[in-house]
């Protein structure tokens, strides 16, 4: 079974089209995709699996170990599957300037209602 | 007569060199970035200020209202127990299934892109399905479907549980931010059945292409705001 060049990198139609719209680069193959998604699940499945060890529930790595976990499947996502590795500069500022606004949004309410504290000394 | 370039079909030149619907859409993804941060920063204030039950990772005796996260309550009258309300079994089969649609979406962009160049001779079954824009738009519109079936079958078991949207902060907050968050999936579901109707009327082709990104981009950024949703609401207690 040969289905490797979904998106062949030779100029063409598509490409040109792509182009046009910012696409810097080509899309990935069906193979990328399908790491992608493996890897997607296998983080869920991990993300699951440790919600159910009550002992690593208690421990301090609990929640920082999933929001990490979240962060990669949102930056994979974003990155192959949103083709934002691949496009045009302008779209990442139009995405990451927003998302950067909103991630200090709600860090920020977090600090300001004392759901996040800094304890010095 | 002389005519003025145009660098792809049904677009005209813009100043950027980049085509206005796709700048578009990513500052539509940007805003809502910042509207559900809004409705994720307002859960995450009321997390665990509600006054009565039930609550997400908590039981709950509804006489005496007292909750523990450490598992069912002594000494609480038969049938006024309840458990914590979030199934997260069936939530990590909806989230499977949502991110499976972000596949499918990414292969019905494809075989759109694609769809002009002829198959090898020797092409098996997986790569004509491969190369089916239909199948895939219509797995993700299903799929998306079935997502929208695992979110209506937990607001309808939370309601009979007694958590509404009145209940408590928990319930308010919790079914405003799945609630818009579903709202989105349904908006995008309509829009790959439009996309599907065109394709089975006309065909997409390279040069809807475009259409078809900008659908896509929408629908992966539903998904990876449901990454978040997943995390912050459901698994981290």
């Amino acid at each position: 079974m040969a289905h490797e060049p979904l998106h062949p990198r030779s100029p063409d139609t598509v490409h040109g089209e792509h182009q046009a719209a910012g696409e810097v680069h080509g899309h990935p193959t069906w193979a990328t995709y399908k790491w992608v998604a493996l890897i997607l699940t296998v983080i869920t499945i991990v993300e699951v699996w440790v919600y159910y060890i009550p002992a690593f529930v208690a421990s301090r790595l609990f929640v920082p170990s999933l929001l990490i976990m979240s962060g990669v499947k949102f930056l994979i996502v974003v990155l192959f599957y949103m083709h934002l590795k691949y496009d045009h500069r302008l779209f990442r500022a139009l995405f990451t300037g927003p998302l950067l606004v909103a991630m200090l949004t709600i860090i920020g309410l977090m600090f300001l209602f004392a759901k996040l504290v800094i304890r010095a000394g | 007569m002389a005519t003025t370039a145009v660098p792809h079909a049904g677009h005209p030149p813009t100043s950027t060199g980049l085509d206005s619907r796709k700048i578009a859409i990513w500052a539509f993804i940007g805003s809502e970035c910042m509207l559900f941060a809004s409705l994720i920063s307002t859960y995450l204030i009321y997390k665990g200020r509600s006054r009565v039950g039930p609550f997400p990772h908590e039981w709950w005796c509804r006489t005496t209202n007292v909750a523990s996260l450490d598992g069912p309550i002594r000494n609480c009258p038969a049938g006024e127990l309840l458990k914590p309300i979030l199934d997260i079994p069936v939530t990590s089969q909806s989230t499977f299934v949502l991110l499976m649609s972000s596949l499918s979406m990414v292969l019905a962009l494809a075989a759109v892109e694609t769809k002009d160049r002829p198959l090898p001779a020797n092409a098996g079954l997986p790569d004509r399905l491969l190369a089916s824009s239909k199948l895939w738009l219509f797995a993700t519109a299903l799929l998306g479907a079935a997502f929208l079936c695992y979110q209506a079958y937990e607001f309808t078991s939370f309601v009979h549980e007694g958590l509404t949207i009145r209940t408590n902060l928990f319930g308010s907050s919790f079914f405003t931010l799945t609630g818009f968050h579903g709202a989105h999936v349904t908006a995008g579901v309509l829009w790959l059945v439009t996309l599907l109707a065109i394709d089975m009327r006309r065909g997409l082709g390279p040069r809807d292409a475009l259409l078809v990104d900008i659908s896509a981009l929408y629908w992966h950024f539903v998904d990876v705001v449901w990454i978040a949703i997943f995390t912050l609401i459901y698994l981290i207690r």
